[in-house]
Parts: structure tokens; sequence; C-alpha cells
């Protein structure tokens, strides 16, 4: 059971929230506790746009366990507007659509396959931008 | 950290061994390790590191210090497993030397030892997965070939090559494999099959993929004192004169250029620098290199290349037994085949094969520095040894 895993990660995965620093402004992603010497709350939470562009991608031919009813699949690398780079599945694409420096944004969809404890586990993915 | 030596190696073949169990394997590699040494050595192991990433998911066994130690016949020694994911046994090599470099034991036994085909291919690229990020990277899908598959591209887009650019990596290694009797793929290809290979995780083909098997490597270390004793009787010397372990993140995104494996350097540079000797000093390498991006980015981050260098120096046949940079001269991971944790001692084996001119038809000619470099995940922990031939 790991109800609570994915409930847990449910502003990362639902708004890509990532954190913005204080001071700096630096924003990163995903949320992670404060480096040792660093304030604790010195990293504040900011959701992220869900913009960015194709860093790089792959399409898989050979999923892991927990993935077969994908299919072939696509992922990919994504540097999105605010800095961070955001790894995830890409869709609602065919293979030859995607290239390196492409406009993608965010949506939500079903991450993996529905395992034995029946837990749907939602999350970011990105397409082609629709602008 | 002198005076640690390198005094016996030994392996199983690299396989599919769906008839023997990890403690068979585990047996032949040690029995293997010890068999040139004099009787007392194996009576005097005072410790035991086994190098292992996925035993408790893929060989449903844990605790597997106690458990192998005793199926080696080496019951009662302090016996660990070290879990560095893929860099496991370069991590265990590097536990080893400090035992012995802090007086705590003379001699030290590192077990590699990786059971795998017990599970179907979609269980173990799962299970070797888990050596990403969990939340960020294994359960969107990725697994660690889509990981290296996306640094190629990226490698490709910056530098301006296609992907036939890397197939001299595989070329070489099955090429060295052929004339290895442990390895997991004895036969030669060309540039032209790797042309038409299947696509695995795009742009990584069939032919540019290691395939993960079952296997064991064992090697004993020893003190200097030891090693003395052991020499008189005619075992030729090899000293481990540099080890270093660096990590770095294990998600990807998280590295400010995923293009630089910056632990891979950093261990390499703080290893040769223990050695006192220069990455020019080293005559033959082990890298992890189940894809030849890998290979080319390692080459690269140690500073033997410049950045997008390394396709271009392998077209030349700089990887090849005769060339500047010799690597995978048993197979490498991509020939000799994949076996996780225990990669890092089987690398171990053949350095000592090569330091002690033991390496046949492809033996670097006057090899006396040699440099083992394993990653675990893409590059997360790196662990560099570096060997010196004492002659």
């Amino acid at each position: 059971m790991e109800i609570a895993r994915h409930w847990r990660a449910r502003a990362t995965r639902y708004r890509l929230e990532g954190q913005r620093h204080r001071h700096s402004g630096v924003v990163r992603f995903p949320p992670q506790p404060p480096a040792l010497g660093e304030e604790p709350d010195v990293w504040e939470p900011a959701p992220l746009s869900g913009r960015g562009e194709l860093y790089s991608f792959s399409v898989l031919r050979q999923p892991p366990a927990g993935y077969e009813s994908f299919g072939i699949y696509a992922v990919g690398m994504v540097r999105l507007e605010e800095g961070p780079l955001v790894t995830a599945q890409l869709t609602d694409c065919a293979e030859e659509d995607l290239a390196i420096g492409m406009p993608v944004e965010m949506v939500t969809r079903r991450l993996a396959d529905t395992g034995e404890d029946g837990v749907l586990v939602y999350g970011y993915k990105f397409r082609p931008g629709l602008r | 950290m002198s005076g640690v030596y390198l005094i016996g190696a030994g392996a199983t073949p690299v396989a599919e061994h769906y008839g023997r169990s990890l403690a068979d394997l585990a047996s032949e590699a040690t029995r293997a390790a010890f068999a040139g040494l004099p009787e007392f050595a194996a009576h005097r192991v005072g410790a035991l590191y086994v190098a292992n990433a996925l035993g408790d998911r893929l060989a449903a066994q844990g605790h597997l210090g106690a458990y192998l130690s005793a199926a080696v016949g080496l019951r009662g020694v302090p016996a660990v497993r070290v879990e560095a994911a893929g860099a496991s046994g370069g991590v265990a090599i590097q536990q080893a030397v400090q035992a012995i470099a802090a007086g705590a034991a003379e001699i030290v036994a590192v077990l590699g030892a990786e059971k795998v085909t017990d599970q179907l291919d979609d269980a173990v690229e799962a299970a070797l997965a888990l050596a990403s990020d969990a939340e960020t990277e294994a359960l969107h899908g990725l697994t660690l070939t889509a990981q290296w598959a996306m640094l190629m591209r990226r490698y490709m887009h910056e530098h301006g090559y296609g992907p036939e650019a890397f197939a001299p990596f595989p070329v070489n290694a099955h090429a060295n494999a052929a004339k290895n009797p442990l390895a997991l793929y004895r036969f030669p290809i060309n540039a032209d099959k790797y042309r038409k290979a299947a696509l695995v995780a795009s742009p990584l083909n069939m032919l540019d993929c290691s395939s993960v098997a079952d296997g064991a490597a064992c090697v004993v270390l020893a003190s200097e004192r030891v090693a003395r004793e052991v020499a008189a009787e005619g075992v030729p010397l090899v000293r481990l004169a540099g080890v270093a372990v660096a990590t770095d993140t294990p998600a990807l995104a998280l590295r400010a250029d995923p293009l630089d494996l910056a632990a891979a350097r950093a261990s390499a540079h703080i290893a040769l620098g223990r050695a006192h000797l220069g990455l020019s000093d080293v005559d033959v390498f082990e890298l992890t290199d189940p894809h030849g991006i890998a290979a080319a980015l390692a080459l690269e981050a140690m500073g033997y290349y410049e950045p997008g260098a390394a396709p271009r120096h392998a077209a030349d046949g700089a990887i090849t037994p005769t060339g500047r940079t010799p690597i995978a001269t048993a197979g490498g991971y991509k020939a000799r085949g994949d076996v996780a944790g225990a990669s890092g001692v089987y690398q171990i084996v053949e350095l000592l094969r090569q330091l002690r001119g033991e390496a046949g038809p492809t033996q670097v000619d006057g090899a006396r520095v040699a440099l083992a470099q394993c990653l675990g995940g893409v590059g997360a922990t790196a662990a560099t040894c570096v060997l010196v031939a004492e002659r």
C-alpha cells in the first residue's frame, strides 16, 4: 500500500508546485528539504506555469513493470520558463512531432498502471504547446 | 593510502545462469579468486564486502553479508553488503581498501554477486530504475536506459552527431568480448548492423544497450606485509594506488548540466591524485559503458577528451586495445554483460589480467597503470580505482 506516499506528493504532482528562494528568487523543482546551513523556511512553495521547452526526449519500447498499458511511450526533460528542468512523460504527440527546443505545456494524466492496491496515480505530463 | 595490494581475482562467466543460484555463483568466484594464493590466505580473511545492487528485489534474499560469507566458506568473518546501485562494486573496493589502510584487516575479500534472471525483463528494468529518483523519474516510467537515451539525444544535438557516431563503442566492446570466454556476447558486430538495429529507447538501439545478467566476481586485497609474503611465492603484485568515491544527485534534472558527469570527474581526479598519477599515465580503462554515450561522457568528464570529442576519437580507434584510451578490453558492460552491483568487481578482475600481462588477444601492450570507474544510476555515484603493476 502506497496511498500515503501518493497523497504526500499531491501539490507537486497536480499543481507542479516547486519552491522559490525567499532572498535570491531562484525557483527549483521538485520541493526539497532545506540544506545544511540554510534557514528552515527560506524556500517557499511556488506553483509553476507548466510552460517550457523540450530539452531532450526518448521513446521507450521496453517499458518497466507497471507501465505496460502505455505501450510505446515518450519521455522528456523540459526546461520550464521559471528555470528548472523537469522529467516527465510526453503525451498527445507522435514521435515524429518531437524536437529539442519545441514549446510544451503541462497536463494532468494517469502516470502508471493501476497496481495491486488499486490506486490511480495521476500527475504531470507535457504535451506540445498549443500557442 | 599506499600499501594496499590486489593479490587474487576470479569470476564466473556472465550469463543467464538459470540453473545456478546466487550462492553457487558467489562460491565459484570466491574459489577462483583464492585459487592462485597460498593456503594461509583464506584463513586470514579479516572482512568480506559483498557488492550487490538488486538482491532484495530480484534474488529474493536480503542480509547478503552474512548469507554469502557462510555460502562461500568464510563463516564468522565480519561481512556486510555494500549497495550503491551500479557502483556497488567500486564502493565495496573502496571500503575494503579503507579497512586495510586502517589496519583493521590484513586480507579482505570483495565479492560482487548479482542474480537477476529469476525475474522477467520488465521487473529487472523497474528494479534498476530505483537507482534514479523514484518520485521524479522512476514513477514517470523512466528507465535508466531512457535516461542515457535522453543524454545521447541532447549530446547529438549540442555536438552535431548522428546516432551512428556511437557505433565504435559497442563494435569495440563486442570485438573484445568475442575473445573473452567469460563474456555474455562472444560475437563481433559492425557499424552496418548497428545502423539497422531495432530501437530500445530512441536514439539508443539494441546494439547500443547492455543486457543485465547473472554473475559473480571476487577480488582479494591485502596489506603490504601479506602481499610481500604472497609475492615471495611467485604472485605478481598489483597495488591499489588510489581509490575515491563521489556522489551527485540521482535526479538528472537537478544537475546544472546533465551532460556533465561531475561525480565521475571528481572521483577520477581524487583517485589519481591519491595515486600521485595523471590521466596520461593510465594505459587501460574499465568504464561503465552500457551505452556508447556513457563511455563518451565518462572519458570527457575525466578530462581525457574535450566535451563533444570522444566519439570522434573512438572512430579513429582510440578506444581499442591498441589505441590511446583502451576501454572494454573484456567486452565492457555492453558485451561482457552488465552485472549490476557486481560490475565494479568484474572491472578489477579484468584490469588485474591486463596488469599481469595475462589478457591474451586483448592485452594492452606494456600496461602498467589501469583505471576502473563504475557508476551508479546515471553517474549519481562514481567510484574510481587506480591500479599500478609493481615489477
